[in-house]
C-alpha cells in the first residue's frame, strides 16, 4: 500500500538550521548537511530545506548547503526558497535536489511553474501555499514572501491553478498554525487536497503522533511535514513513526 | 565505466551521486561513442515518455542497442524502463525500445494520480538485481504512467490494480521506481548491479 509520507523540514537561514513560531523569533537548531543525514537515518521519507531569508533579502538559494546535504542524502530532497528564474531552478537541481518548491516567484509568475515542469518533469515542481483564514472566516488568503505580504488569491483556487499549470505536489502550510504544535489545520488541508488530483503535503502546527493521524485521517493529506519537533527532540521520527503506524495509517516501517 | 546516459531529461545528478557513494566509475554522457563502450548502460529518465524521442535523433538508441547486443548490463530508471516497451499511451507517437512486450498506460480514475511517496513491492527469488533484498521491502516512486505486468516481471506493485515494479531479462533490467532515491534499499539494488 502506498504509505503516507512523514517529511522533516530544515528551515535555514544563513546557513544555519532555525525555526520560528509563526514564522518569527527564530532560534538556531544546527547545521543543515548534518540534521538532513540524522533526519535520513531516523527514517525521514523526505528532507525538505527552505532557504527562508532567500526572497526578502534577495541573495541565491545556498547552493553549497544544497551540496553538501544532497551528498549524504538517498531519499528525496526538496529545495525551496529565492528560487525565481527557471536558471535559478536549475542550479538548485545541478546542486543535487530532486524537487524545487516555489512560492512567491509563483504567485508573481504563475507561468515559471509550466516553465520549470517542461524542462524537469512535474514531479519535480512543489508549489508551495502559506494560507491564512480570513478574518471572516470565509476563505483561506494565499501570502507570498514568507508570510510577510498578502495576496488576491484564494488557497484552495491558487492550488487548483497550481495543478493545471503543472505542479507536481501542493506543499501547504497553515500560517495560523505554523510553529504552534497545536496540530495541523485539517479543515485546511481537507478542502485542499480534496479539489486537486495531485499531493497535498500538510504544513504548520505538529505537535505530537495524533496531530499526525488526525491530518492523513480527517484532513486528506498525502504527506506531512514537521521541523521544529524533529530538532529540538521533541520527538523522536522514528518513535513517532511507530505510533502513527500503530494507529492504522500506513508508513514506512521499519525503513 | 557506467554510462549515464543523458538525453536532456531525468535527474542524472541523483544518480551519479549514488553510484559515486557506492564507489563506481561512472560518467553522465551524451555521447554515443562513450555509451556505446562503456562497461555497463543506466538510463534515468523522469517527466514525459516522449523525451525518450531525442534518443533516436542523437544516435543514442542504436548506442545502446549495440550495447546490449554487445550483451552488457542496462539499468531503465523510471522512464527509461517504460522505454524498454514497446510504447506508452503517454505519446503514442514515440516508439519505445520494444526489447518487452507491451505498453505503458495511465492509472485508473479511482487513485490519485500520480503515484508518489513509498510503497512496498513483491520480489520474485530468482531476480539477481533484487539479490538479498527482502520482498515488502519500501522504494520510492514518482510515475503517471506504468508498465504492465510482463513475463519479465520480477517486482511488481499494487496501485490502483498491480503493475511492473521492475523487469529483468537476461542482462536487461528496468525499475519503475527511484533506486538513488529509496535509501539503504534503493543502495543495495544498485550495488547488485554494479556487481553484476
Amino acid at each position: 500500500m502506498l504509505t503516507k509520507r512523514i517529511i522533516a523540514c530544515l528551515d535555514v537561514d544563513g546557513g544555519r538550521v532555525v525555526k520560528g513560531v509563526q514564522f518569527e523569533n527564530l532560534r538556531d537548531a544546527g547545521d543543515p548537511a548534518e540534521l538532513a543525514k540524522a533526519h535520513s537515518e531516523a527514517g525521514a521519507d523526505e528532507v525538505v530545506l527552505l532557504d527562508i531569508s532567500a526572497v526578502h533579502e534577495r541573495r541565491p538559494t545556498l547552493l553549497d548547503t544544497v551540496r553538501r546535504a544532497a551528498r549524504q542524502l538517498f531519499i528525496p530532497f526538496t529545495v525551496g526558497g529565492g528560487i525565481r528564474t527557471l536558471e535559478d531552478a536549475s542550479a538548485v537541481f545541478s546542486a543535487g535536489a530532486d524537487k524545487i518548491s516555489i512560492n512567491s516567484a509563483a504567485l508573481h509568475d504563475p507561468t515559471l511553474i509550466t516553465q520549470i515542469a517542461a524542462r524537469f518533469g512535474s514531479q519535480a515542481v512543489v508549489v508551495a501555499i502559506d494560507a491564512q483564514r480570513s478574518v471572516d472566516g470565509s476563505h483561506w488568503q494565499a501570502f507570498s514572501h514568507g508570510g510577510r505580504e498578502g495576496t488576491a488569491r484564494d488557497a484552495i483556487g491558487w492550488a487548483q491553478e497550481a495543478e493545471s499549470r503543472g505542479a507536481g505536489e501542493i506543499l501547504l502550510t497553515s500560517m495560523d498554525r505554523d510553529g504552534t504544535g497545536a496540530g495541523f489545520d485539517c479543515e485546511l488541508t481537507r478542502a485542499v487536497a480534496d479539489s486537486v488530483r495531485i499531493p497535498v503535503i500538510a504544513s504548520g502546527g505538529a505537535g505530537g503522533a495524533q496531530h499526525f493521524v488526525e491530518v492523513f485521517r480527517e484532513g486528506h493529506a498525502d504527506a506531512a511535514l514537521a521541523a521544529s519537533i524533529f530538532h529540538y527532540g521533541f520527538s523522536r521520527l522514528s518513535d513517532l513513526k511507530q505510533q502513527i503506524g500503530a494507529e492504522g495509517i500506513p508508513v514506512r516501517w521499519p525503513c | 565505466m557506467i554510462a549515464i546516459v543523458d538525453y536532456g531529461a531525468g535527474n542524472l545528478v541523483s544518480v551519479k551521486k549514488a553510484l559515486d557513494w557506492l564507489e563506481q566509475e561512472c560518467a553522465i554522457t551524451s555521447d554515443p561513442e562513450e555509451v556505446a563502450k562503456a562497461s555497463k548502460i543506466v538510463l534515468p529518465g523522469v517527466g514525459h515518455f516522449a523525451s525518450t524521442a531525442a534518443l533516436g535523433r542523437s544516435g543514442l538508441t542504436q548506442a545502446i542497442t549495440d550495447g546490449i547486443e554487445r550483451g552488457i548490463p542496462f539499468l531503465g530508471i523510471c522512464v527509461g524502463m517504460q522505454w524498454m516497451f514497446q510504447g506508452s499511451h503517454e505519446s503514442l507517437e514515440t516508439p519505445g525500445l520494444g526489447v518487452l512486450e507491451g505498453e505503458c498506460g495511465r492509472f485508473p480514475g479511482n487513485v490519485k494520480s500520480p503515484h508518489v511517496g513509498w510503497n512496498q513491492i513483491d520480489i520474485s527469488s530468482s531476480s539477481r538485481l533484487f539479490r538479498d533484498v527482502p520482498s515488502r521491502s519500501f522504494v520510492y516512486f514518482t510515475h503517471s504512467f506504468r508498465a504492465p505486468m510482463s513475463d519479465a516481471t520480477v517486482a511488481c506493485c499494487e496501485y490502483g490494480g498491480a503493475f511492473s515494479a521492475a523487469v529483468e531479462r537476461d542482462h536487461l533490467f528496468g525499475v519503475q521506481f527511484h533506486p538513488e532515491k529509496s535509501g539503504e534499499t534503493g543502495l543495495k539494488i544498485l550495488r547488485n548491479f554494479c556487481l553484476l
